[in-house]
């Protein structure tokens, strides 16, 4: 009896943390978001359903496309680091010997011993008009005058790739360390050349490393207002901009929780049906 | 070290030649020389203890180590410098190796669909071997739904399915526990006869090796000290590393002068076929069952026979094993099976006799290479 109770116990602690933490959070909100009123006078809870289409349809504020720009972001961005965190974390995995690994994933994580806010300030410094990257490509005469980097798509993908990389290259590296090396010989045997070994081997094993890698990062990138609102400009402006526009400057607190809960369904829908597509019945390849 | 030696052209009929091939790993010799041919069709076992360099000879006819010297050919045509997807050899990994993201039917079907092979017919023709090693209906599994004899089974038919001019067989039993193992030696000989395909299988378990294998060769140092056909081998070792790996052996020295050999308690030796050697150092071997032990209360005299004292006994059901003691201070290992009438306790003086065919010369140091016809002449 008693030794029975114990795995429920343990299991209780996480879903007490998961209550507190996840599911009270995520009601407190939606309900926010069906209030009513404004800060001098107060929100008081009306069911106003309506906000969900007056964000997009009503609005003098164009949320959807904000919406749609912060997808487009994240995707990319996300894109960006399986392209170049996947040859990283392949390297580390096999290319390298033992007694390298463990430094070079240090370095991959060096960059998170300083605040990104700070990380990020830095690139704008770097990359501002009078910095010193334009200063130099302008000076060899291969930037015109009106060259700028900030301010840009461009810039504000590159942010976000840039402070997620390491979310995509460890699960991946993870991942491959896990794959029997002996199954590419076994790959090889049964006449199956260098591309097969990655293509039928490498890659759909490490399958369960760029899911993760997918699921945080994208996650991470659509809802990031920082790197939009550092080295991103008017172009640019995101949801997460949006969100917290809304919430800090206008105070319209009912606003601030519709989008949020909106940008939570469309992220989980999305996932979703990214996990039908290319997942597998079993989740427990994935994971 | 090793002196160059002349290479020997393939031999065109031999599903497998591997010529004068030695393999290094920075100072460390592997494999120092190996120069064996097989037929088609054979079932060749390459037996010796581990670090012996018969996994690495394995791995070099696949195409995962490249020889330091020396050559390997297949059907007559070189393949040593081919990388393991351009040769026509599948393995049975020590380990099995199967993807534990595709299915059995999968598994089954990769090589042949990595030769372009189209998908129904690679399905069909991956059905066929898996129902001949008995996995029929176990195609949507995955690896790890499988114990390991079937895992076996899978990768056995994913080797044997794509036609192999030579199967290898790295240690394929080394996971199973004994009694599998037992069925799996039938059903791998019966696969074998079956399909007719040249088996090279590597293995440190003489029984096994001696139970499936038409002809085996043992290993020692990555040199091959004796090669032929497992009753000959066992019979006639050639050498006492072979006598003594191939199940248990006595080995006695002997004493050579001018009227032959002899035993160190005098009595001449004989051996049917075989002229006394001249040069000392040579030892004579005898394997435990082939001792006959008769009480004796006197020293014995006569050729291929001596006294020894019983010093332990133990009955093992069918047979029973006896330790003895020699008079120069030695030790003989027998076997007898329980059918003597006579009953022997420690502490018994008995007479070992054995037939002059039943013993045999190993010669001073290890030599290397003799085949059965050096044996036979």
């Amino acid at each position: 009896m008693r030794r029975l109770s114990v795995p429920y116990l343990l299991g209780f602690t996480g879903a007490a943390w998961l209550i507190l933490f996840f599911l009270i959070p995520l009601i407190a909100g939606l309900i926010v978001s069906l209030m009513s009123g404004d800060v001098a006078s107060g929100y008081r809870l009306t069911w106003n359903w309506s906000i969900y289409s007056d964000i997009f349809v009503n609005s003098n504020v164009n949320y959807a496309l904000f919406l749609g720009r912060s997808l487009f972001y994240g995707a990319t961005a996300t894109l960006l680091t399986i392209v170049i965190g996947y040859p990283l974390a392949y390297f580390i995995a096999f290319r390298v010997s033992p007694r390298w690994k463990t430094p070079l994933l240090f370095l991959v994580l060096i960059s998170f011993l300083i605040s990104f806010v700070i990380r990020t300030k830095m690139w704008v410094f770097l990359l501002g008009a009078q910095g010193p990257i334009i200063s130099f490509l302008q000076s060899i005469h291969l930037a015109g005058p009106d060259f700028a980097v900030l301010g840009t798509p461009g810039a504000v993908i590159g942010g976000q790739t840039y402070n997620d990389l390491a979310y995509m290259v460890l699960p991946i590296y993870v991942a491959l360390e896990r794959i029997d090396t002996r199954l590419f010989e076994a790959t090889e045997d049964l006449y199956g050349t260098k591309r097969a070994v990655f293509f039928k081997t490498i890659l759909p094993l490490s399958r369960s490393g760029i899911f993760s890698g997918i699921l945080i990062v994208f996650i991470d990138t659509v809802g990031d207002p920082v790197n939009a609102a550092l080295l991103g400009g008017r172009n640019t402006y995101n949801f997460g901009e949006a969100i917290q526009y809304a919430y800090l400057n206008l105070q319209q607190y009912n606003v601030a929780a519709a989008l949020s809960t909106v940008l939570m369904i469309a992220l989980g829908i999305i996932l979703f049906v990214y996990a039908r597509v290319f997942g597998t019945e079993n989740i427990e390849d994935l994971v | 070290m090793t002196e160059p030696r002349p290479v020997s052209p393939a031999a065109s009929d031999a599903a497998i030649s591997i010529k004068g091939v030695s393999r290094r790993f920075g100072d460390a010799v592997a494999v120092q020389y190996v120069d064996l041919d097989l037929a088609r069709g054979e079932f060749f076992a390459l037996l010796g203890p581990s670090g012996c360099g018969k996994t690495t000879t394995l791995r070099m006819v696949g195409g995962f180590e490249l020889p330091s010297t020396g050559a390997i050919y297949l059907e007559g045509k070189d393949v040593t410098t081919l990388p393991p997807y351009k040769r026509d050899v599948n393995t049975v990994f020590q380990s099995y190796a199967l993807f534990p993201h595709l299915t059995v039917m999968e598994n089954t079907a990769f090589g042949l669909r990595r030769k372009g092979v189209g998908k129904a017919e690679a399905a069909a023709r991956a059905g066929e071997y898996l129902e001949l090693v008995g996995l029929a209906g176990f195609d949507k599994r995955r690896p790890s739904q499988l114990s390991g004899g079937q895992q076996q089974r899978v990768a056995l038919a994913r080797a044997l399915v794509n036609h192999p001019k030579v199967l290898l067989l790295d240690e394929p039993m080394g996971a199973l526990d004994a009694k599998i193992r037992k069925t799996m030696q039938h059903e791998l000989k019966r696969i074998q006869r079956e399909v007719g395909i040249t088996f090279l299988y590597v293995t440190h378990d003489q029984a096994e090796a001696m139970s499936m294998a038409d002809r085996l060769a043992v290993m020692n140092s990555g040199l091959i000290e004796d090669m032929g056909a497992p009753q000959r081998v066992y019979d006639r070792p050639a050498t006492q590393f072979v006598a003594e790996f191939l199940g248990t052996c006595n080995v006695l020295p002997i004493i050579v002068d001018g009227a032959g050999a002899r035993l160190p308690d005098g009595n001449p030796l004989v051996i049917d076929g075989v002229a006394a050697p001249t040069e000392p150092g040579w030892k004579v071997g005898i394997r435990p069952e082939k001792l006959e032990l008769t009480p004796a209360n006197r020293a014995a005299s006569g050729a291929n026979r001596t006294t020894a004292t019983v010093t332990e006994v133990t009955y093992l059901g069918a047979s029973t094993e006896a330790r003895l003691a020699t008079p120069w201070g030695g030790e003989l290992q027998a076997y007898r099976q329980n059918t003597a009438e006579t009953v022997i306790r420690p502490g018994d003086q008995v007479e070992v006799s054995w037939h002059a065919a039943q013993a045999f010369l190993l010669p001073p140091t290890p030599t290397a290479i003799a085949t059965d016809e050096e044996v036979a002449a």
